[in-house]
This record gives structure tokens, C-alpha cells and sequence, in this order.
């Protein structure tokens, strides 16, 4: 038996139907800059032993979140995970399958999602919610593709500070789609939508009701972006919206680099048929007892190809599983508990960096995270500490340094990095601020 | 056998359409609605749009499929049945009266000649 999927005859035909001479003529349009010029030089082989070494000394390069102190966020929050998420989660029935979503195999993970999506509907205070997307950032581009689809309208407007990658991801999904504006305005007739993230890139919470009467004034639809999801355990729901999506990785997910993360979206029952993503619903099987099926497929590309609301026709099931088990075990008041600790660490954090000459904090509000002015630049203050074993936050222009806290964080953290920054400050010039 | 009123014109797509001067009021047929079984949902179009005959401007999702339907005819969509929003199996229970979709006011009357007659009709639906 063969197992290789293609002959070269198989390949000359294929090239020869797709009109082009080689495969790397589909790749002329990726900037050459970005190609491989040659083969990466790795060793053919090597003994097993030869590689774990190899692989050790490399790993050993790593600064894990726990190795020190750690005050980066941004959208990606270094949160603690319950040994039992990752032993369950583990279970071959859910880790093995991929997407599994027939219902006379897959009660099981059909439930989680089930669950999933009444967790996420219950914390935003939408009427529903899907079974999950790739991230936060492909979540709020889909939202704004899916109010497009509602109003007929063109533009996305954002306010105030969306995560720069968010905006970058919107960008990219609209490249294809002909006279959309994406503006930093209110919205206006043109607007299919008005995108608020909130707390905002800065970690400031935004007052949503004069925002909706924005949206209704303009008939825009309201997207509310949210990137820490913990922080609707002390904020209220968003209700004002007619979209709420955003990165539910704090409950859960490992930071992982970065991703893959855990993108929810959530909405009013009016925009159900226009939602994106796998949809988990209740019904009865043939002896009357409850169970669950995928429902309102025809939404999807798998049915409604080109006419399909999305092309994602999957979800993030295992990391939904990972955040559906979290949050029960730490059900409402423990995620509610879980959000007030981490504003109290921020507040701690906040209260010590106040105490250093020089450092101004220009947030008026915040969940767990908030923007430190430093009296130099932050790229490099960052890249100090970062020698010293001090993860100090994420730099953004000039000497603004954005820093998150979370249960993770202790006392001793916080007086490190304020002790570090006092000997810093002490010594900065004005003039060294880019 | 399905119903086939002989006072409508019909399209090989299943459509029906009643004609009053140069507006059409339009749906599909008994026999159509018979193939897709029971309605959960119409998509309807605007009250506004434009549409050439031929383009697919409407949706309607059965419990077995969702299927396209072509304006039968070129035109303005100048109204729409917003009853099938709440109740699409009016589609089925009635599908040449309570079940029309929308009217659309024609803008080639060549068009409307083109269009079958009840017994070329059902003869394609027999």
C-alpha cells in the first residue's frame, strides 16, 4: 500500500490545470525578504539522548512567567490554572478527537460546549453565544464583518484604544472587501459599527450608555471588545451591546507565546442568523432525553459555501473545555472573588509605583491593569529589568510602560520591580525620554 | 398531486408570481414547498433592493436544506411579507397566499411574457 497522497504525475497535472510551471509560482506574492533563501541547517539525525540534551539547552533559554517577576499583559494575562483542568482535559475522549461534533458520538464534548456558550452568554449579558473562536482579536475582526452584513453599511469606527493587534487583525480581514474605511470616530451614517474595548488597551473601563446612544443615534451596531475576561467578575455586564466578543484565555489557557488563545462572541438573539461559528443547541433524542446537537448550520460554509456567514467552520474546542472547567470550579462567587484579588494586586502594584518619585500614573480607573509613565524610555527600561530577570510590562511609546497584575503577583514582585525603578528613576534625565 | 392555480405564472425554479399591472406579487410553489418540508426560517430581502432576474435575492431554510430563490423577474422589491419572519410555515400551509415572500414592480415587461403558464407548470412539477 502506498501512502504518499501524490504522484509527481499527479503534481505535473495539477500545475499543468492550475496554469503555472512549479508550486512556487503561488507564493510570488510573499515578500522575498520572508522566504527561506535555503533549507534551515539542521543535523540529519541524531541519537535520542544527543536530542533531549539539544532540546534542554534550548529550552533553558525560555524565562517562564513564574521564574521571577511578571508584569506583562496586553491581552495575554498570566493567570494560575487548577492542576485538575489540565488532568481532565487530558482525557483521551477530549484531547484525541478533533472536532467531534457528531451528536451519536459526542455527547460529551457537546455539552462542554453547551455549557461554554451559556457561561459566556450569562457573563456578557447577550442573549447568545457561539461555541468559541480562534482568539479575541479574529473574534472582534468577525464582529465587525457580521454588523456589515446586518446594516448594509461600509465603515468600522473604533473608539478610544482597541489592542493594536485587534485593529491590525480587522485590517487584514477586510483587505478583501472593496470601500471599507476603518476611522477613529463616532459613527456615523456609514458606520456598521462602533468597536469599544473595554477596560481599553490602557486597562481603562469605559462608560458604555453614552456610547450606545452614539449607536442607536447613528444605527451602528455597539461591539463591545473585552481581553480580560476576569474583569467581568467585578464590571457589569455590557448589555448596552449588540455584540460582545473578545479573549476569554485568563480562564484557563495557558500564555502559551502568545496563542493559540480562546476567542468568545456573543450577541443579541435578533443577529443570531448572522453570527459566525459552531452553535451548540438543546434538543431531545429519539427517547425524549436531553441532549445536544449542532444547530443553525446553514449559516456555515460547510452548507452555505461562498454565502456562509464565516469561514471558520470549527471552534477552540479544547480550550473551551479548559475554560468551562475552570469556571466551574470556581463558579460564581469564586470568579468573582478571583477578579476583586486581581484589582487588589493591581491596586497594591499601583499604590507602590505611586510612591516613586517621577512615575505618574495617568489611568483614572482600572481592573488589573494600567499604564505607568517612567521619566525614560520604557523599550529600554523593559529590556533592562528583562536582564535582571524582571518581566516589567509591555513598553508603549515614549516612556509609557503598560503593566498588568494578577493572583499570580506577589508583594515581594511588586517591591522588586518598584525598588528597581526607584534606583532607575532616581538617575533619569528628562532628556532621555524618546 | 400539488396545486397549481391556473390564474399564476411560474418559473422552472418553483416560483409563482400573480401579476397586477407591472407589480408581481411572488413565492414559491405547493410543489416546492412539498420538497423542502417544513420552513424554519426565510431571509428576506430589503424593501428597496434592486434585483435582475435570475439573481438569488432570497432564502428560504427548511428542516432538510437551505435553498436559494431567483428573482423571477427584473425589478424593485417594493414590499415584503415581514409575517414570515415569525411564522416561515405559513410557507408551507399556504403557500400561494398567507406564504408569499415579497412584490416586486417590474422593469421589463419582456420578462413577464417569458414566464410559464399553469399547464407548461404542471407539467414540469407532475
Amino acid at each position: 500500500m502506498r501512502y504518499l497522497p501524490l504522484t509527481p504525475k499527479d503534481r505535473t497535472d495539477m500545475l499543468k490545470a492550475a496554469g503555472v510551471k512549479s508550486v512556487d509560482e503561488f507564493y510570488t506574492m510573499v515578500p522575498a525578504a520572508a522566504k527561506l533563501p535555503k533549507l534551515i541547517d539542521l543535523p540529519l539525525h541524531q541519537g535520542e539522548i544527543e536530542v533531549e540534551r539539544a532540546l534542554t539547552r534550548m529550552a533553558a533559554k525560555n524565562h517562564p512567567a513564574g521564574s521571577g517577576p511578571f508584569f506583562l499583559g496586553a491581552g495575554c494575562y498570566n493567570h494560575h490554572i487548577p492542576a485538575t483542568v489540565d488532568h481532565l482535559i487530558q482525557r483521551s475522549e477530549f484531547l484525541t478527537s478533533y472536532t467531534p461534533y457528531q451528536p451519536e458520538i459526542s455527547q460529551g464534548t457537546l455539552t462542554a460546549i453547551f455549557e461554554f456558550q451559556t457561561m459566556i452568554a450569562n457573563l456578557t449579558g447577550m442573549d447568545i453565544a457561539n461555541a468559541s473562536m480562534y482568539d479575541g482579536a479574529t473574534a472582534t475582526a468577525e464582529a465587525a464583518l457580521m454588523a456589515r452584513r446586518i446594516t448594509g453599511r461600509a465603515n468600522i469606527h473604533i473608539h478610544g484604544q482597541l489592542h493594536p493587534q485587534y485593529r491590525e487583525v480587522i485590517e487584514t480581514y477586510i483587505q478583501s472587501y472593496e470601500g471599507v474605511a476603518v476611522k477613529n470616530s463616532a459613527p456615523d451614517e456609514n458606520a456598521a459599527c462602533f468597536i469599544v474595548q473595554t477596560p481599553d488597551f490602557y486597562g481603562e473601563p469605559q462608560k458604555l450608555d453614552a456610547l450606545r446612544k452614539q449607536c442607536t443615534d447613528s444605527g451602528a451596531l455597539l461591539i463591545i471588545v473585552i481581553n480580560e475576561i476576569l474583569s467581568l467578575g467585578l464590571l457589569p455586564p455590557p448589555v448596552e451591546a449588540d455584540i460582545v466578543c473578545g479573549e476569554a484565555q485568563s480562564i484557563g489557557v495557558p500564555m502559551s507565546f502568545g496563542g493559540p488563545h480562546l476567542g468568545f462572541f456573543a450577541c443579541k438573539q435578533d443577529y443570531l442568523r448572522q453570527m459566525p461559528g459552531r452553535l451548540c443547541g438543546e434538543t431531545v433524542d429519539k427517547d425524549g432525553r436531553r441532549s445536544f446537537v449542532l444547530t443553525l448550520s446553514t449559516r456555515e460554509q460547510h452548507i452555505r459555501r461562498e454565502k456562509a456567514t464565516s469561514n471558520i467552520c470549527t471552534n477552540q474546542g479544547l480550550f473551551a473545555l479548559a475554560f468551562t472547567i475552570h469556571m466551574s470550579l470556581l463558579g460564581e462567587i469564586g470568579f468573582k472573588k478571583l477578579a476583586r484579588l486581581n484589582h487588589e494586586k493591581a491596586c497594591a502594584l499601583a499604590d507602590r509605583l505611586a510612591k516613586v518619585k517621577k512615575i505618574k500614573l495617568p489611568n483614572k480607573t482600572f481592573f488589573n491593569e494600567f499604564v505607568v509613565e517612567l521619566p525614560m524610555n520604557a523599550a529600554e527600561t523593559v529590556k533592562k529589568l528583562t536582564a535582571q530577570g524582571i518581566i516589567a510590562g509591555l513598553p508603549l511609546e515614549g516612556g509609557k510602560l503598560l503593566v498588568a497584575a494578577t493572583e499570580m503577583t506577589t508583594e515581594s514582585d511588586i517591591n522588586t520591580l518598584a525598588e528597581v525603578l526607584e534606583n532607575m528613576c532616581a538617575v533619569a534625565g528628562v532628556k532621555e525620554v524618546a | 398531486m400539488s396545486n397549481v392555480p391556473a390564474n399564476l405564472k411560474y418559473t422552472e425554479q418553483h416560483e409563482w408570481l400573480k401579476l397586477d399591472g407591472d407589480v408581481a406579487t411572488i413565492g414559491i410553489t405547493d410543489y416546492a414547498q412539498g420538497a423542502l418540508g417544513d420552513l424554519v426560517f426565510v431571509e428576506l430581502p430589503v424593501k428597496g433592493k434592486k434585483v435582475k432576474a435570475g439573481d438569488s435575492f432570497v432564502v428560504v431554510e427548511s428542516v432538510k436544506a437551505a435553498s436559494e430563490v431567483y428573482a423571477p423577474i427584473s425589478g424593485e422589491v417594493i414590499e415584503v411579507n415581514e409575517a414570515l419572519v415569525k411564522s416561515p410555515e405559513l410557507i408551507n400551509s399556504a403557500s400561494y397566499e398567507g406564504g408569499w415572500i415579497c412584490k416586486i414592480k417590474a422593469s421589463d415587461k419582456g420578462e413577464i411574457a417569458k414566464l410559464l403558464d399553469s399547464s407548461s407548470y404542471q407539467k414540469l412539477a407532475a
